[in-house]
């Protein structure tokens, strides 16, 4: 098969569905159990550290 | 040790700079041939001084590396200054065809002048705001010391000669007309290797983070320098003429040449003027409004639907062209898609207000934000309408696109950066307060009604001349000549540019506001370099 028809139908078939899906997983990932209770951990990451580096990972509160 | 490999090159650098301005086949080439082995000469003996000197090793481990910022936030406001008095300037050409000085004629006419005010707001102003600003989020959101050591003066002044060289090429005739990545291929290899650093410098300093969580301003940093570098050098894929001449050929032909240009050119609006400014509106945001973003989760499908979406929105710059008709129908449709995201991400960002906004009267700074969210949400309405085929064919090469680009450029991300400015300058140089509030309001409304002046003539003189173009009399001949339509857009033309001379005004009262910060306002600490004690 010619090369341009060969990347044409992959990138209709297969490479659309695994993006598509990709982007659904991230969807329903983001919603996943517990999550809120994460990301308002990482929400306020830039009220850390404003002067100075941490220490280790260990000094984060 | 690596002092003598750096002399080494610089010394070659030196001897193929000198040959190179000596055999220039034209004279972009010849003054930057010039230019560069000045620097380099000037680099050899500086470092020649520092070569076999005793190391002072001090671990700065325990600090942030801020001095390399307030560099970036300097040049920041300066060309931002000087970017928009090259706007100002050739809008007023724009309406007085008398200010293209005949005694200038070839260097400081409309066509040499436009692209260095393209390129000096988008790569200068912008680049900076969106090198210095990324420095800044990535070490605090890390909690770590930038990577690389000097690596990141090399970004610095390596992006200040990219913008040099790209600004005298343009003036001298170095161009290859490309929209918005008209630098020609020496000046592109330079900042490829630039770029490569500022990612190295980046990515370390993510990758030896100390919270667990990347912050999600970093992820709209790296997905535009990432895909900066991208599109950057697929569509500069071009061959010299020869290795002492400007002149390049690019590889791609026709419509393919089209295509890549227009998908470079949509994404860089998509990601060095959407993905990189929205980092910067996911920390500045929260930290001058003291709460976090408003939705979590909505930022981070925001972020995987605008690099899922924005990709494909190029072909929309090539309506009834030789572009085959699925393909701009695609870009069209992805365009309008690309609305969801955007809004929700405007939502996110303003929604981050929520039990604050009286703040909005009584900060000036976080208002100037707020209507930068305002504006990307106004301009992100505004281009998917206008990326509708039937819409485009009245408004495609009307002024109606050039007020549409400035409603961003200017309300989004002008604004959005003049807000940064405002809160990062106390902070760097570790004063109380900025010097003066009121200056803030001014600079807020000057820079408003100046956007809308110009907006508002951009939206009548564009649709005029879009209905001009396509009026036929009774029997199909067109009633209006070219000329006819310049004439009819003097008035337009007239207050464009005094919106120009506004905005222009509120940012040297910002420089002034923040010149006055640094030297006068109240100082936290005594010394900016006094070092954080070891506990």
């Amino acid at each position: 098969m010619e090369e341009y028809t060969l990347l044409r139908q992959f990138a209709d078939s297969w490479m659309l569905l695994l993006l598509f899906a990709f982007f659904v997983g991230i969807v329903i990932w983001v919603f996943r159990p517990g999550a809120s209770k994460e990301y308002k951990d990482t929400a306020s990451i830039p009220f850390r550290h404003q002067d100075k580096p941490a220490e280790s990972k260990e000094a984060r509160k | 040790m690596s002092n003598y490999i750096k002399l080494i090159v610089l010394g070659l650098v030196v001897l193929f700079a000198a040959i190179g301005s000596n055999y220039a086949r034209d004279l972009a080439y010849q003054v930057h041939a010039i230019l560069v082995m000045i620097i380099a000469a000037g680099l050899f003996i500086w470092t020649l001084r520092n070569t076999d000197e005793p190391d002072i090793l001090v671990d700065r481990s325990a600090e942030y590396m801020d001095d390399v910022i307030r560099y970036g936030v300097i040049a920041t406001a300066l060309w931002g200054v000087v970017g928009f008095l090259a706007g100002t300037f050739i809008a007023f050409q724009l309406a007085f065809p008398v200010l293209n000085f005949e005694w200038a004629q070839g260097y400081a006419n409309f066509g040499r002048l436009r692209p260095l005010h393209t390129s000096a707001v988008i790569f200068a102003f912008g680049g900076n705001a969106l090198i210095a600003t990324s420095f800044y989020v990535v070490q605090r959101t890390s909690a770590a010391r930038l990577w690389g050591g000097n690596l990141a003066w090399f970004v610095f002044w390596g992006y200040q000669l990219f913008i040099v060289l790209a600004a005298t090429g343009y003036l001298l005739g170095g161009t290859q007309s490309k929209e918005y990545a008209e630098p020609e291929w020496y000046v592109d290899l330079w900042l490829t290797i630039v770029w490569v650093a500022y990612l190295a410098v980046f990515l370390g300093t993510i990758v030896k983070r100390k919270e667990p969580h990347i912050y999600v301003a970093n992820w709209f940093y790296l997905a535009f320098i990432v895909t900066v570098a991208m599109l950057h050098l697929v569509n500069n894929m071009t061959i010299p003429v020869s290795i002492w001449g400007s002149k390049s050929v690019i590889v791609w032909s026709g419509v393919q040449d089209a295509m890549i240009q227009w998908w470079y050119g949509h994404n860089a609006v998509g990601f060095f003027l959407t993905a990189g400014f929205l980092g910067m509106m996911y920390y500045f945001i929260p930290k001058q409004a003291e709460r976090p973003v408003f939705s979590y989760k909505l930022s981070i499908i925001h972020f995987w639907a605008i690099i899922f979406l924005y990709i494909w929105a190029g072909p929309h710059h090539l309506h009834y062209t030789a572009l085959p008709d699925w393909a701009s129908t695609l870009g069209m449709v992805f365009s309008i898609v690309l609305w969801m995201p955007s809004w929700g991400g405007m939502i996110n960002g303003l929604m981050t207000l929520s039990g604050a906004w009286d703040k909005l009267r009584t900060d000036p700074v976080i208002r100037m934000m707020v209507i930068a969210v305002g504006f990307y949400g106004m301009s992100t309405f505004e281009g998917p309408m206008m990326s509708i085929r039937a819409v485009n064919s009245l408004s495609h090469y009307t002024d109606w696109t050039i007020g549409h680009v400035h409603s961003g450029a200017l309300g989004w991300n002008g604004m959005i950066t003049f807000g940064a400015l405002y809160f990062l300058v106390p902070v760097l140089w570790k004063r109380e307060r900025l010097y003066s509030l009121q200056m803030v309001s001014w600079h807020f409304w000057l820079a408003t009604i100046g956007i809308v002046l110009y907006a508002a003539s951009m939206w009548v003189t564009g649709i005029m001349e879009g209905l001009m173009w396509r009026e036929v009399d009774a029997n199909g001949f067109l009633v209006n000549s070219f000329a006819d339509t310049v004439a009819a857009k003097f008035p337009m033309y007239v207050v464009r540019g005094l919106g120009g001379v506004m905005f222009l005004a509120g940012a040297v009262i910002m420089c002034y506001n923040l010149w006055m910060t640094v030297r006068k306002a109240p100082a936290k600490e005594a010394s900016l370099t006094v070092a954080v004690p070891a506990e």
